[in-house]
């Protein structure tokens, strides 16, 4: 059987492309993705109208898709994370249909379970062969991991894997087998490899940054976690990293041997997996080269699927199992709710991935953040938007003191004892207040442009207009 | 204090603010920029102005922009803007 | 207690407005190196009014003039000195004729301000002649807090490499910290320069607690946590510290006037350095290690 298909544009039309359908599409090209582009742009020629796009993340490299809104080619997104212009574009009231939003975790436990069907799933494989056995560990535009593609690949009517790296039957180390694949496409390039991955993920030479992650490391290790067979899971955002820099420092020096690390991978896990901190490292996407570099060889260094990182329900998931992990916010408020998904204008500039679900499962719930940014002090009376509810954090970590939610007293005590500088939320935004001034009020406007869905499917808030 | 020539004072960056001073006919013109314009606009415009009063400056045009700065800093940047606008040697 | 003296740039305003977050016991609001001549009239008035922002302090705050050579330092004293800052750091002092010099400034503009006290002096000593003239530096008056070493500038003089071993700053450490130790004052090390070495940073601060000095300058906000850790009591000698005071406590209360712990005796020597470990480790951790004597 032949699946070789000249376009993608032909392979939409066999995969039965007609308006109104949900078309869903993975992000481990990040902002280095041509295929979303590409597929948008078949779409508008074709003259399809009305589709929902469900994608697991859009970043700025996606801005061509702004105009299919405005012709409502697309009319729909459903995303775990939205930036760049794509996001100021929802804000500003171009999409027809509100956005939904839903976490890394609830995505797939939508699509298992049907809630979310998807008509057909295109596949950006970095290497693939003609039969649609995949991977992202291979070829020019590799990225290593495919986690978030496996549930789409799994449940979507049609799938059709878009390559630039077509290898001979069978190739042997694939992520998505070809009884999953109906078309295969082979294309000139996927992505740009400058916008995939990094050749490096640098840690912050910010003080501020190293003080908070000090901090972070610090709680950790006095909150009794941290003992042989812990698991972590951190961000890759600077002051996240740092902290998993000074961990690591801890866990060599007092010889702690944690079970795993999952994530989000950068290569400073790579080098804690193999200076023997953790037994494993689950992978459901890679940020940089020296992942895609272990992931490929290392079998200790394992791909799972984005149900597997996080998908509530009953058989349970990785994020579980966790014991600590560390997370940014935009904004915390006085019930230690977080905001990630917009910025201090109230403009939709990113999302939860899988900010709620590891807040839910991980037994130590950390944010890290500065106290103001450019001004603007972190903690507010109400967060623009709900993205993770604050019964869920444990701990906020900023580079003047550490506020613990008033449910966690053991750990309040705990840190105390160790002589970190405990204070209340209360406190903190008093003192940024004292510094910067209490801000006015943004403009919001009347429209919700976006539903944010808790991981449990419960509406969790919504975010309006700013126009 | 008067606007003799323009002058500038500050940085664009984070957490700073560029002050640009020119001098004008009869009032206080005053432009601001900034990054956090709907929170702290207010705040900013008080501080350049008092900042402009305690100089007995009472007529420039001045330029802000502001790239998140506490009031201190406007305040600093606003000063010494205001005193390199004084001409050859014209501190204080 | 000043352990760590951290140099911040003073015309970097997202530095200096988180400098009391970075954990050093004392912050140097830099005008001298960190400020390019352009900006030197921009760089002190910022740090005037940081200083009218930070009226309770929980840091020490010192400002690092100019050099007494350059057209800089008496505006720095004129505009700085009304603000009370906790100290002055003058650079390159280099003996009693140069200290006139500056106090006579400073006395006339602290006049002026109507200032009760005489703001404090912390002498960076990075000359031969400094090195020479410790002792009259740090006897020198009331106003002298301490002498700071600055190993970078000294080693130019003295017509050597500086090395991350120091033998060639040897003879100045020990020379400044009996000079120091000999007026009654504290002592700081010079910076250790290698901003990615911790390994190193705490081995040659761990040298410099063994000669004998109080604390360490440091030129990395990163360099911090492990210089206060150096200069810190460790929770072992705290307690042993506590232990000691208890013991001669009971002896005192049971009338003997011999006590030994653990087979050692107690002597007089012993009680102070407890004492002493005792009342760093509240002034470091806070008011809750204060023990009931």
């Amino acid at each position: 059987m032949n699946k070789l298909i000249a376009s993608i544009k032909e392979a939409l039309r066999l995969a039965g492309i007609r308006d109104g359908m949900t078309l869903s599409f993975h992000h481990h090209l990040r902002n280095g993705d041509h295929v979303i582009n590409m597929t948008v742009a078949a779409l508008r020629e074709m003259g399809i109208k009305d589709i929902n796009l469900s994608a697991s993340s859009l970043f700025q490299v996606h801005a061509p898709i702004i105009d299919a809104f405005e012709d409502e080619t697309i009319t729909s997104v459903e995303s775990d994370y939205i930036g760049g212009d794509v996001g100021r574009a929802i804000s500003m009231g171009r999409l027809k249909k509100k956005a939904v939003f839903r976490s890394h975790g609830h995505r797939p436990a939508d699509i298992e379970n049907g809630k979310m069907h998807i008509d057909i799933a295109i596949i950006a494989a970095p290497s693939s062969d003609a039969s649609g056995n995949c991977t992202g560990k291979y070829g020019k535009s590799a990225c290593g991991s495919l986690g978030y593609a496996m549930p789409d690949a799994r449940c979507a009517d049609r799938v059709i894997v878009v390559t630039d790296h077509l290898v001979s039957y069978p190739l042997p180390d694939f992520s998505i087998p070809e009884t999953q694949v109906d078309y295969v496409v082979q294309v000139d390039s996927i992505g740009d490899p400058a916008g995939i991955v990094s050749s490096t993920t640098k840690i912050t030479r910010d003080p501020v940054g190293l003080r908070i992650a000090a901090y972070a490391a610090q709680s950790i290790l006095h909150s009794g976690l941290l003992k042989d067979g812990f698991s972590f899971q951190t961000g890759a955002g600077g002051a996240s990293l740092a902290a998993a820099m000074y961990l690591k420092d801890i866990m060599l020096k007092q010889n702690i041997h944690g079970s795993f690390c999952m994530g989000g991978i950068t290569g400073y896990l790579v080098d804690m997996l193999n200076a023997g901190c953790f037994e494993q490292l689950m992978d459901v996407q890679c940020f940089d080269l020296k992942a895609v570099e272990s992931i490929r060889t290392n079998p200790r260094h394992r791909e799972v699927s984005a149900t597997h990182y996080a998908a509530p329900g009953p058989r349970g998931c990785i994020a579980d199992h966790l014991d600590a992990v560390i997370l940014g916010a935009t904004e915390v408020d006085l019930n230690f709710n977080v905001n990630v998904h917009t910025d201090s204008q109230g403009v939709i500039m990113g999302g939860s991935g899988g900010h709620s679900d590891v807040a839910a499962g991980a037994k130590l719930a950390i944010i890290v953040a500065p106290l103001t940014r450019a001004r603007l002090p972190l903690i507010v009376n109400r967060v623009n938007c709900i993205s993770t509810p604050g019964s869920t954090v444990d701990l906020l970590v900023t580079q003047y003191g550490l506020a613990v939610n008033p449910s966690k007293t053991e750990l309040k005590e705990r840190l105390k004892a160790a002589r970190l500088p405990v204070c209340s939320l209360e406190e903190l935004k008093a003192k940024a207040e004292e510094m910067s001034g209490i801000p006015a009020p943004i403009f919001k406007g009347e429209k919700v442009v976006a539903d944010v869905l808790y991981r449990d499917g419960g509406l969790m808030d919504q975010i309006h207009g700013v126009f | 204090m008067h606007i003799e020539k323009t002058a500038a004072a500050g940085t664009l960056e984070s957490s700073d603010c560029l002050v640009t001073v020119e001098p004008s006919a009869s009032e206080i013109k005053l432009e601001i920029e900034s990054v956090v314009l709907s929170q702290y606009g207010e705040e900013i415009r008080g501080t350049v102005l008092e900042t402009l009063k305690s100089l007995h400056v009472q007529a420039a045009s001045v330029h802000v922009q502001d790239k998140g700065a506490l009031n201190c800093v406007i305040a600093a940047r606003v000063e010494a803007a205001v005193l390199r606008a004084q001409g050859e040697g014209g501190q204080e | 207690m000043i352990r760590t003296l951290s140099f911040l740039p003073g015309n970097t305003p997202n530095m200096l407005i988180n400098g009391e977050t970075l954990g050093a016991d004392a912050l140097i609001l830099d005008l001298e190196d960190a400020v390019s001549p352009a900006e030197k009239d921009t760089a002190r008035i910022l740090v005037r009014n940081y200083l009218r922002t930070q009226r309770i302090r929980k840091t020490f705050l010192i400002v690092r003039i100019n050099a007494t050579d350059t057209a800089y330092w008496r505006d720095d004293l004129a505009i700085i000195l009304p603000e009370k800052p906790d100290a002055v750091l003058p650079t390159k002092v280099s003996g009693r004729q140069m200290l006139d010099t500056l106090t006579a400034e400073m006395s006339r503009v602290e006049q002026d301000a109507g200032l009760e006290r005489p703001t404090p002096l912390l002498p960076l000593i990075e000359t031969a002649m400094g090195v020479e003239n410790a002792i009259e530096i740090a006897s020198y008056s009331d106003r002298i807090m301490g002498l700071a070493l600055g190993g970078e500038d000294l080693t130019a003089d003295l017509h050597c490499k500086r090395t991350k071993e120091g033998q060639e700053i040897f003879y100045a450490r020990t020379r400044l910290v009996c000079a120091a130790r000999a007026a009654g004052v504290n002592v700081f090390d010079t910076p250790f320069t290698d901003v990615d070495d911790m390994e190193g940073l705490e081995k040659d601060a761990q040298f410099a607690k063994a000669l004998g000095f109080s604390g360490k300058l440091v030129i990395s906000p990163r360099h911090i946590d492990t210089v206060n850790a150096v200069f810190s009591p460790t929770e072992e000698e705290i307690e042993y510290a506590r232990l000691i005071l208890a013991c001669i406590r009971d002896a005192k209360a049971q009338g003997k006037g011999v006590v030994s712990l653990r087979g050692k005796m107690i002597d007089a020597p012993i009680v102070a350095r407890a004492r002493q470990v005792v009342e760093d480790a509240r002034q470091i951790f806070g008011e809750e290690e204060d023990t009931d004597e």
